[in-house]
């Protein structure tokens, strides 16, 4: 249905560029500016939104006149081309009915609002959000994208949430709200998953190529599950059993919500999506059964409902349901006058429908109460009102020379026609008959129970007739049933017409729209309804004693909540199930996913462990050092409850790890790991004063079994691993480190050449690795305040005869000395064992040593304890020589070097790769010592609280 | 040379080298000024390489002018671009809402805020194994100085949680990247692509124990199930803007499997193609599910917005596991929406509790708090963002990421979970929303140490932001297409770290 090439839509196209765009855009952007001019007077925002609403009905004139060419009118703003998504809105006879219906019942909703809010109402946040959602609802039937459908769908919901919860002090606003939300938002994410599959199987998500490829859209293997979840899209929202307890809820919403949303416009939306894809998905037995079953179930649930519903607008509410149950049963049934007579009784619904809402809100107004147990006689209080809603329910009843009578006497010919005489086709004709007179039965209750019946019973107030402008809206709505009704011909007949043959895809059959077609079954059907009513209102009281009796024994809505709290609890369930807070679980399980993946991938394919390397035979020293690592491992697992001597044999471990390094002729490692073991040792021997002598015994038995099994599996996959590697020969890319580290580089050192120079970069990641984790100590650290140790564990005090003299001497002759070697390994780096990590750990031992000799006050008083310039300076330092080659061109961190002659010392080399290492020197000293000095500290404050 | 590649990681440096210095010597005032002119010419600086890169170009930066593989080397790719810039971006707004005052409880905020930055930007530029190992250490001690910025018990142990399971992974990653290089001989990530294509059968054991290692390494920083239980206590114990900045931290895992998955196992004649096929997306779908009913069970708004992190973390690798075009189109603009929007919650969410008294962030009844129609309204919209909802960003990238699901054989089990995630993550904000926004009882004025409106404005910006993703999703998502078809095709990639032997050799 591409027809954009057709002459006369051009031509609109090219005159009315956008119209369409802005009829939907326009009360979006309104509903920003009427909640802003409520700050200038409540009253005004109820003209900027009436306002809004007539300047987007004003847009949309311009186009009225196209769909009754027969064309629709596509007009196309490009948003992602590529998705297949752009702003593309469609007017057809069918988008022209609804939204003509949404901006005049919007209009008259607006009016009616004014007078029934109070004067503590926010209105404008009620303008605000109404606007919001007249501009989703006009999006829906105005869009000719299905995703662009489905984003003002989800709008609906949303915008409607917001006015169900308009009352926000109140409980039942709030749960409706979120049941509503809750009901539509699965519905949408339904729908969502329906438009992708409809949109894979048509090629398309435009409404042109859809409707005109329904044979292929049907024979897809994908229909079925796109049908259901696109039903359940629709059924949702049009609350179609078993989803039809949300609308009910929803009524704790102020009621010209009610009888725009939740009358007139939205719980359209569902039934409008059915019309917009009757040409697409109708026609196969899948659709009829679930569409005509939800229909029928609807239709005669809601009915029943209602006719025992004391709250006036919770008879409204189940009637509204069991009449878009009548609606979706009429689609269906599938023909295309059900379908003529599914968009008619949409029309008039809607009007009869919209009007008795705002009668309910002019008497709960009036009377202060909606129970109908209460509220009677109001004849002889506001008779001018009760006539009002007299007609409408007369056209709710489907009384003749009412709008409603005509739409279902068309309903009672087409289930009447699908009587057919096999088994079970009585079935439908003979529930829509009693279903009808259910309705006659709850519009004679409304009428007699609210307006007759007595006197009123204990009202707060005495009613009277509303203001004149209230009424107005009802006044027209009323009178649309009536011309509707009379004179159908003449009023709806061109409007039905065109959107009926939109709906169909093709001119819609011929249908008379008069009152009278004479004795035929659905007439007959008419009749027996009408009575039938008669004798169940009659027979109202033991009905009502049994309903009564069986209140709430089946409530949709309560089982929906108890479904809510029972997901919720499996949530909290499964959530608490996993998420413990135990640091020991999330170790665990991620040592468990790194076992599992490992050897996962070592086993997954048919390789060797062992590599082809040659084994080096084991010699004497080797075996004794692995088997004092490995003996030391253990001793550390088995006295870890003991800290201090588990921590010296983690230091004895250390110590061995170096004499690996010397003995493999790693001299540079070996160096490096002697000093850093001393820091670490120093740092964690003062971190113990905080801590108890003893680890207390706190995992289960089971716990040690899992966490030892655990360590043993992943020591023996460490060792897997390393083995793995160790006989391999490996052809990496150190040779090319060996062959350009002097003449590259300008070091003999490759160890430190690599650090400063070919993965210089990395050492700069380090280093600030490392000033970062002594900012992060020092953080924790400031401002902590830990009791310290004053009794051994046997109960001794603690001895306080502190910095022995002897030692303390020696250390402040040793700090030159030190210093010296810290420097020597300093400068020698590049190309002997050294450079400035080393150098670095060196001059913090002999610095640690002061501290440890003398105190942290002697010392505090002689260093001055601010680290943290120092450790700025390094990188700085490190980055800056890094950024000195920028001037010469080349990438950062690039290196030269060269000879000098200094005198006495001889040839010496200058490589600006020392630069970078006296940066690296400087964070290490730096962060060494702020860690140190603050656990110092802190250990010094525990010792003056003692005192 | 083209120095733009390394602006992005020197800037920060400097920058945190800089205010670490001037610590003391400044006033606060004025290291403020200075973060914020750092991290705005950040920005400059990444959408400057954003452009250069546009075309398709991938630029390759070698440190210390060694050439790859022997050298370390940053390579800036569309995706790379992508990343860093997102990360000022987000940081930009995180900086903004941090210097209205919530700075001033930590030592060293400022320079650990660009060091952060530093790990941040080098992580997604660098070309190199081991020193994206050194870029995770950078990342994660940065973090944990963040994450403790402020102070107190439960962030303290929040933090102690955090480093140690990321000292574990820290030392799996050395385990993994010494293995691959025990097999492959060599460090540099396109290097490495060449020699995992054409291993020895006799070394394949290992070398594919060695990837998987990385990617449980990978996984832990992308918080993918069973590896996530960090993540929701972590955030939600830090203070607002360290929370909207870590937004961005999950997606350096993310960004890890992605790289990997395209350079090495995405070949189909590799040696190692598929390797991650079996178990990436049914942990993406896990992830979905049990972040949904997390998100459910909260009962504190910011453990809530923690697990609908990993319900976006979970959507986005499913699109990376389908692997297509389309799909990993779909996933990168979805990783900037999703980043940029929990930044903005982050940011909100605590701006609710400081204006609910002692009721905070838990989800119980309190008083109505100022100011609160504006929140509702900023609350709503993000909400609308998170949850994946019409008409922003969220739903958009939501959209594209099914769309692209729709063809592949997990087609049924991609639409059940994404949808009904969507639905729970519904729920469980209309009900903190709600209950936050709606229940709360009139309020007998402000209650004290209540901020002025003017902390909601970051916040709103990034929520503008979103909204710019939505207007401008056409030409976004051209671009994040052109850089799924730059991964999927990553031989570029390869001879532009490679190719340049020649002229690194001769100096």
């Amino acid at each position: 249905m591409l027809e954009c090439c057709d002459p006369i839509n051009a031509s609109h196209s090219q005159r009315l560029i956008m119209n369409l765009t802005l009829v939907v855009l326009v009360p979006f952007l309104g509903a920003a500016l009427t909640g802003w001019v409520s700050r200038y007077g409540r009253l005004r925002s109820a003209w900027m939104a009436g306002a809004v609403t007539a300047l987007a009905l004003a847009c949309l004139l311009p186009s009225l006149p196209v769909p009754f060419t027969g064309e629709p009118l596509i007009q196309r703003l490009p948003w992602m081309p590529g998705l297949g998504l752009d702003l593309v809105f469609r007017l057809d006879g069918l988008g022209l009915l609804f939204a003509m219906m949404i901006l005049g019942i919007g209009l008259l909703v607006i009016i009616y609002a004014r007078y029934y809010l109070d004067a503590d109402d926010c209105m404008g946040r009620f303008y605000a959000y109404l606007l919001l959602f007249m501009g989703s609802m006009l999006g829906i039937v105005l869009a000719e994208n299905l995703i662009l459908l489905l984003m003002f769908w989800e709008l609906t919901s949303l915008s409607s949430f917001l006015l169900i919860s308009y009352w926000r002090h109140r409980q039942d606003a709030r749960q409706g709200a979120r049941m509503a939300l809750t009901v539509t938002g699965l519905g949408g994410l339904a729908l969502l998953g329906g438009f992708l599959l409809l949109g894979e199987i048509a090629g398309s998500y435009e409404l042109s190529v859809i409707l005109a490829s329904g044979e292929a859209i049907r024979a897809h293997p994908l229909y079925s599950p796109m049908l259901v979840l696109v039903l359940l899209g629709a059924f949702t929202k049009s609350a179609q059993f078993p989803f039809h307890f949300w609308l009910p809820r929803a009524m704790a919403a102020p009621t010209p919500v009610s009888a725009y949303l939740h009358s007139a416009t939205m719980v359209k939306a569902g039934i409008f999506l059915l019309a917009r894809l009757f040409p697409a998905l109708s026609g196969t037995p899948l659709w009829s059964v679930l569409v005509m079953s939800a229909g029928l179930a609807t239709l005669l649930i809601g009915a029943w409902i209602a006719l025992f519903k004391h709250d006036l607008k919770g008879l409204l509410a189940y009637s509204t349901v069991s009449h878009l149950g009548l609606i979706t049963l009429l689609f269906g049934i599938g023909t295309p006058l059900a379908a003529v007579a599914g968009v008619f009784h949409i029309i008039n619904h809607a009007t009869f429908k919209a009007s008795l809402f705002m009668a309910a809100g002019i008497i709960d107004h009036e009377c202060g109460t909606r129970d109908m147990r209460r509220i009677n006689g109001l004849w002889h209080f506001m008779p001018y009102t009760a006539t009002l809603a007299m007609v409408a329910s007369a056209s709710m009843a489907g009384v003749p020379l009412f709008n409603g009578f005509l739409s279902k006497e068309m309903f009672f010919a087409e289930a009447a026609n699908f009587f057919d005489l096999s088994t079970w086709s009585w079935v439908l004709p003979v529930t829509v008959v009693i279903a009808s007179a259910l309705a006659v039965a709850y519009s004679l209750r409304f009428i007699h129970d609210v307006f007759f019946n007595g006197e009123p019973h204990d009202l707060q107030r005495t009613p009277h007739e509303p203001p004149h402008w209230m009424k107005v809206p009802v006044e027209i709505l009323v009178a649309i049933c009536l011309l509707v009704g009379i004179f159908p011909g003449f009023t709806v007949e061109p409007l039905l017409a065109v959107a009926a043959d939109s709906v169909l895809q093709c001119n819609s059959p011929a249908h008379d729209l008069a009152i009278w077609h004479g004795f035929n079954s659905a007439f007959a059907m008419s009749v027996i309804a009408l009575l039938g009513g008669l004798l169940i209102y009659a027979a109202r009281r033991p009905l009502f004693m049994i309903a009564a009796r069986h209140e709430g024994l089946i409530d949709a809505g309560v089982l929906f909540g108890r479904t809510q709290q029972a997901v919720i609890g499996a949530a909290r369930a499964v959530t608490t199930a996993f998420d413990t807070g135990s640091l020991q679980r999330l170790v665990a399980l991620l040592l468990i996913g790194a076992l599992g993946l490992g050897a996962v991938g070592l086993l997954g394919v048919s390789a060797p462990l062992t590599g082809t390397a040659t084994l080096v035979p084991a010699d004497g020293i080797s075996l004794i050092v692995a088997l004092g690592l490995g003996a030391g491992a253990i001793a550390t697992t088995v006295l870890h409850r003991q800290r201090f001597t588990a921590l010296i044999v983690v230091g004895v471990l250390g110590l061995l790890i170096a004499l690996i390094f010397a003995k493999f002729s790693a001299p540079d490692l070996a160096l490096t790991q002697l000093s850093v073991e001393v820091v670490t040792i120093v740092l964690l021997l003062l971190a113990l004063y905080f801590l108890p002598q003893h680890t207390p015994a706190e995992s289960s038995r089971v716990r040690r079994v899992r966490d030892l099994g655990l360590a043993a599996i992943a020591g023996l996959g460490t060792t897997a691993l390393a083995w793995g590697i160790l006989t391999r020969p490996g052809a990496t890319i150190s040779g090319y480190f060996l062959d350009n580290s002097v003449p590259g580089g300008g070091g003999s050192n490759v160890v430190n050449v690599i650090l400063v120079d070919f993965r210089g970069f990395d050492t700069l990641g380090e280093i600030t690795v490392l000033a970062l984790a002594g900012l992060g100590i020092y953080a924790m650290l400031k401002g902590l305040r830990l009791p310290g140790m004053t009794l051994d564990p046997s109960g001794r005090p603690w001895n306080w005869d502190l910095h022995p003299t002897i030692m303390a001497a020696l250390t402040r002759l040793l700090l030159p000395l030190a210093l010296l070697v810290s420097a020597f390994i300093f400068l020698r780096g590049h190309n002997q064992p050294g450079g400035g990590f080393i150098a670095g750990l060196i001059t913090a031992v002999a610095l640690i040593m002061q501290y440890l000799t003398n105190g942290v006050e002697w010392t505090h008083r002689r260093l001055h304890g601010n680290m943290h310039p120092v450790i700025a300076s390094g990188l700085l330092v490190g980055t800056l020589t890094g950024m000195a080659s920028f001037v010469f061109g080349h990438p950062f961190l690039t290196s030269t070097f060269s000879h000098v002659h200094w005198p006495l010392v001889g040839d010496f080399e200058l490589a600006s790769a020392m630069a970078f290492d006296l940066g690296v020197y400087l964070v290490v000293v730096g962060s060494t010592l702020l860690i140190l000095i603050h656990l110092g500290l802190m250990r010094s404050a525990a010792t003056q609280e003692r005192d | 040379m083209n120095h733009l590649v390394f602006l992005p990681v020197l800037v920060p440096l400097l920058a945190g080298a800089l205010l670490l210095l001037v610590r003391r010597a400044l006033p606060l005032t004025v290291r403020r000024r200075l973060n914020l002119v750092a991290v705005l010419v950040q920005v400059a600086v990444a959408l400057a390489l954003l452009l250069q890169v546009t075309d398709g170009t991938v630029l390759v930066y070698q440190l210390g002018d060694w050439p790859a593989p022997y050298g370390i080397v940053l390579v800036a790719d569309r995706l790379s671009a992508w990343m860093v810039l997102l990360t000022a971006v987000l940081a930009l707004f995180a900086l903004l809402y941090a210097i209205r005052g919530s700075d001033a409880g930590s030592r060293h905020f400022q320079p650990l805020f660009q060091l952060q930055l530093f790990g941040l930007s080098g992580a997604f530029l660098t070309g190199d194994l081991f020193n994206l190992f050194v870029f995770f250490e950078v990342l994660l001690l940065a973090s944990y100085g963040l994450l403790l910025h402020g102070g107190g018990a439960q962030r303290t142990r929040a933090g102690l949680h955090f480093v140690v399971v990321n000292l574990v992974g820290s030392t799996l990653f050395l385990f993994a990247a010494g293995t691959l290089y025990g097999v492959a001989g060599t460090l540099n990530m396109a290097d490495l692509a060449g020699k995992l294509a054409t291993l020895d059968p006799a070394d394949l054991g290992l070398a594919r124990t060695g990837a998987l290692l990385l990617f449980v390494v990978f996984a832990l920083k992308a918080a993918l199930f069973p590896f996530y239980l960090w993540l929701p206590t972590a955030y939600a114990a830090t203070s607002a803007p360290v929370a909207a900045l870590f937004a961005v931290m999950t997606k350096v895992g993310v960004y890890a499997i992605l790289r990997v998955q395209t350079l090495w196992f995405d070949d189909p004649e590799g040696s190692l193609a598929g390797l991650l096929d079996p178990w990436l997306l049914p942990l993406a779908l896990v992830t979905m599910a049990l972040g949904s009913l997390g998100a459910l069970a909260s009962t504190r708004l910011r453990i809530q917005i923690g697990y609908l992190v990993l319900v976006s973390l979970g959507l986005l690798l499913t699109a990376i596991a389908l692997g297509e075009r389309d799909s990993i189109a779909a996933g990168l603009y979805y990783l900037a929406h999703t980043t940029l929007a929990t930044g903005a919650f982050y940011l909100l969410a605590e701006g609710i509790a400081r204006r609910r008294g002692s009721a905070g962030e838990r989800l119980i009844d309190a008083p109505a708090m100022p100011h609160a129609g504006q929140i509702g309204a900023l609350f709503f919209i993000v909400a609308i963002l998170v949850a994946g909802l019409p008409p922003f960003s969220g739903f958009l990238g939501k959209f594209m990421v099914l769309r692209a699901a729709l063809d592949t054989p997990a087609m049924a089990w991609i639409l059940a979970v994404v949808l009904l995630s969507g639905l729970l993550a519904i729920v469980a904000l209309a009900r903190s929303g709600s209950l936050l926004l709606l229940r709360a009882t009139p309020s007998e004025g402000l209650p004290p140490g209540a901020p002025g409106r003017g902390e909601l404005a970051p916040a709103s910006a990034l929520l503008a932001v979103c909204l710019g993703l939505t207007l401008w999703a056409a030409p976004l998502t051209d671009f994040t297409r052109a850089t799924a078809e730059q991964l999927l095709t990553p031989t570029h990639y390869i001879e532009a770290v490679l190719g340049t032997d020649m002229e690194g050799a001769g100096r």
